[in-house]
C-alpha cells in the first residue's frame, strides 16, 4: 500500500501540478494486482512441494530400506538359490540378468519395427493408409500393459500351448515399446530441416539414400536417446511378467525355457513375506536397484543425446 | 559441357492449384540467366521444375516439356535421380549437412553415389572447393564441421558441393538473399567465373544482382492474385533494364509496382 501512496503523492507533486494536470507516465502495480501476484506464487509453490513430497519420500525409504543390502557385493553376484525367506543375503544377480535379457530382446525387436515405422510414416507416408497407421499407433499407445500381457498368454499359451517363459515376455513388453518408439522417432524425423533432404535429392542422391545417409543420421541421437528412454520405460513393466514370466529364485539366461527371474517379480515373490526383516529389506533392495538400473538408462540416453547432438 | 534447356509450353501445378501457366523460353548454354518478378510469381517453382526437384513436394506437377540439348526431362523413361546429377541447384538459405565435415560435404553427392577411390574423392574436393573460391580459406580445417562456417562460406561451400557431382547445368534459388553484401559479393564474382563452364539460371528479387551478372533476364508476373504466374518477356539483360518490350517489365524495373 506503501506505494500507492507514493504514487498519489507523485501526482499532486507542486512541479506537475501546474496549469495543466498531468498523470504520471508510470503507476505502480496496484494492491490488487500483487495480491493476485503472491496467491498464485503460494499456490504454485504448494503444488511442486505436494508433487514433490512422495518422490522424496519413496526414494528415501526405497534408500533406507534397501542400501544395506546394494553394499554388499553378494547382492550383485548371487542368486537366491538355497536362501530361505528367513535367512539374509541372496543376491538379485538372477533377477538383474533376467531383466536386462528380457530387456534387451525387448529392444532387438521393436526398435526395427518403430523406427521403420516412423520413417514410413515421415517420409512416405501419404493418404489412406498412413493415417490408418497413425491411428494404430496412437491405439497401441492407449492399450493398458495387462491387456498387451494377456493378448500374448492368449496366443502363446492358449492359442499355440507354450510354455511361460522370458521370450513371450518381451514380445508382451514390445507391443507397449513400439509406439513409444514410433512417436518419439517421428518427432526426431520432423526435426530434420527440409532443406538437407532437398540437398541431398539435388545432389542425385536417391531418396532411399538421403533418408540412410542425411536424413537418419541428423537425428541419430535424438532417436537413441528415446529407444533408451522407451527400454526404461518398459523395464519397470509389471503386468506382463506376472502374467507371463513366473518367478524362479535360479540364475536363468535362457529366454525359450524355463521360469527367469526379473527384478519386479523377486519384489513380488519376497513381498509375501514382509514381516521376515530379511524378506523385507530384499524387497526394498530390489526396488532400489529397480530405480537405479532405469536410472542409468535415463542418463545414458541423455548423455548420447547430448554428446551426438548436431553441432553447428 | 553446358546445355542448353529449352521450356515449351510449361503448366505447373500444386495439386489442383495452377501456380504457373504457359511458359516457353529458352536459357542458353555458358550463360546467366536470372529470373525476376514479385514474390509468389512462380520464379522458383519454374528454377524448381529445371531439375525435377518440384516434384517432391507433395501434389508437385507439371504439364509441357523441358528439353535439354533436345532430350525431354519429363519423358517417360527418364529418371528424376539422374536428371537431379546432371542439373545441379544451390538453395536460398545455406544448408550444409549438418552430420558432416566440410571434406564431407563436398564429397557427398559422390560417396552418396557409390564412388570410394579415396584419390579421385581427394582431387574433387580440392577442384570444388577452388571452383567455389573456398579452397584458400578451408583447405587446413577439411575435418571440421561445415556448419561452422560463416554463411556466405557455407554457401560457398553448398556451391562447391553442387559443382563437384559435375552438373551440366546449376540453378541457383536466391543464393545471396541470406549473405551479407562481402558475401554476396564473392558469391557474385564465382558465379561469373562459373558462368564459361556452365549454365547458370538464377533467381533473385535483387534486381542489381539480376543487373550485375546476368546476360539473360526473365521477367516473371502475376495478373492477379490467385491467379497463375506468367513469363511476361525474356530478352538480354541489357534490353530489359533499360528498354524492355513490355510495359509491365518496365513498371516493375522503375519500382512503380512490386
Amino acid at each position: 500500500m506503501s506505494h500507492t501512496a507514493t504514487a498519489t503523492t507523485a501526482a499532486n507533486d507542486p512541479d506537475s501540478s501546474g496549469a495543466r494536470h498531468r498523470d504520471p507516465l508510470f503507476t505502480t502495480a496496484s494492491g490488487g494486482r500483487k495480491t493476485k501476484d503472491l496467491i498464485a506464487k503460494v499456490v504454485m509453490w504448494a503444488a511442486f512441494l505436494l508433487a514433490l513430497s512422495p518422490l522424496v519420500w519413496i526414494l528415501w525409504q526405497v534408500i533406507s530400506f534397501g542400501g544395506q543390502n546394494l553394499m554388499q557385493s553378494e547382492w550383485w553376484t548371487h542368486s537366491m538359490r538355497g536362501i530361505t525367506t528367513r535367512r539374509e543375503g541372496g543376491g538379485a544377480y538372477h533377477a538383474i540378468m533376467g531383466t536386462l535379457l528380457q530387456g534387451l530382446v525387448t529392444g532387438l525387436i521393436s526398435v526395427p519395427i518403430g523406427v521403420f515405422t516412423a520413417i514410413y510414416l515421415v517420409e512416405y507416408g501419404r493418404g489412406r493408409l498412413a493415417r490408418a497407421v497413425s491411428f494404430m499407433v496412437d491405439i497401441l499407445t492407449g492399450v493398458p500393459s495387462i491387456v498387451a500381457a494377456l493378448f500374448i498368454y492368449a496366443l502363446w499359451v492358449t492359442t499355440f500351448g507354450w510354455n511361460r517363459v522370458g521370450v513371450a515376455v518381451s514380445l508382451s513388453l514390445v507391443l507397449l515399446m513400439i509406439p513409444t518408439i514410433v512417436r518419439s522417432t517421428e518427432e526426431m524425423l520432423k526435426l530434420v530441416p527440409n532443406e538437407l533432404r532437398e540437398a541431398s535429392l539435388a545432389l542425385g542422391v536417391p531418396k532411399w539414400k538421403t533418408i540412410a545417409s542425411v536424413v537418419l543420421p541428423t537425428a541419430f541421437s535424438g532417436i537413441v536417446t528415446g529407444v533408451l528412454l522407451g527400454l526404461a520405460r518398459v523395464m519397470g513393466e509389471t503386468a506382463p511378467l506376472l502374467i507371463l514370466g513366473p518367478y524362479t529364485k535360479n540364475i536363468n539366461f535362457d529366454l525359450f525355457s524355463g521360469n527367469m527371474a526379473t527384478l519386479p517379480t523377486m519384489i513380488n515373490d519376497e513381498r509375501q513375506y514382509l514381516a521376515l526383516p530379511a524378506a523385507h529389506d530384499r524387497v526394498w533392495a530390489a526396488a532400489l536397484t529397480l530405480i537405479l538400473l532405469i536410472l542409468l538408462l535415463n542418463l545414458a540416453g541423455r548423455l548420447i543425446g547430448r554428446a551426438g547432438a548436431v553441432k553447428a | 559441357m553446358a546445355k542448353r534447356i529449352d521450356v515449351e509450353n510449361l503448366s505447373i501445378f500444386y495439386g489442383s492449384f495452377k501456380a504457373v501457366e504457359d511458359v516457353s523460353m529458352t536459357i542458353e548454354p555458358r550463360s546467366v540467366t536470372a529470373f525476376i518478378g514479385s514474390s509468389g510469381c512462380g520464379k522458383s517453382t519454374v528454377l524448381r521444375t529445371l531439375n525435377r526437384m518440384h516434384e517432391v513436394v507433395p501434389g508437385g506437377r507439371v504439364e509441357g516439356k523441358v528439353l535439354l540439348d533436345g532430350t525431354d526431362l519429363y519423358g517417360s523413361s527418364v529418371d528424376p535421380v539422374g536428371v537431379r546429377r546432371t542439373v545441379g541447384m544451390v538453395f536460398q538459405r545455406p544448408n550444409p549437412f549438418p552430420t558432416m565435415t566440410i571434406y564431407e560435404n563436398v564429397a557427398a553427392g559422390l560417396r552418396l553415389n557409390g564412388v570410394k577411390n579415396k584419390k579421385r574423392l581427394d582431387e574433387t574436393v580440392e577442384r570444388s572447393l577452388r571452383g567455389a573460391n573456398l579452397w584458400n580459406e578451408v583447405k587446413d580445417r577439411l575435418d571440421k564441421p561445415g556448419a561452422g562456417l560463416s554463411g556466405g562460406q557455407q554457401q560457398r561451400l553448398c556451391i562447391a558441393r553442387a559443382i563437384a557431382v559435375e552438373p551440366q547445368v546449376l540453378l541457383m534459388d536466391e543464393p545471396c538473399s541470406a549473405l551479407d553484401p562481402i558475401s554476396t559479393l564473392a558469391v557474385e564474382d564465382l558465379i561469373t567465373e562459373l558462368k564459361p563452364k556452365y549454365t547458370i539460371v538464377i533467381v533473385t528479387h535483387n534486381m542489381q544482382q539480376a543487373a550485375r551478372v546476368s546476360d539473360r533476364t526473365a521477367f516473371f508476373n502475376l495478373s492477379a492474385q490467385g491467379k497463375p504466374g506468367n513469363l511476361i518477356e525474356i530478352d538480354d539483360t541489357t534490353k530489359i533494364f533499360n528498354n524492355p518490350t513490355e510495359k509491365a517489365t518496365e513498371d516493375y524495373i522503375s519500382g512503380r509496382f512490386g
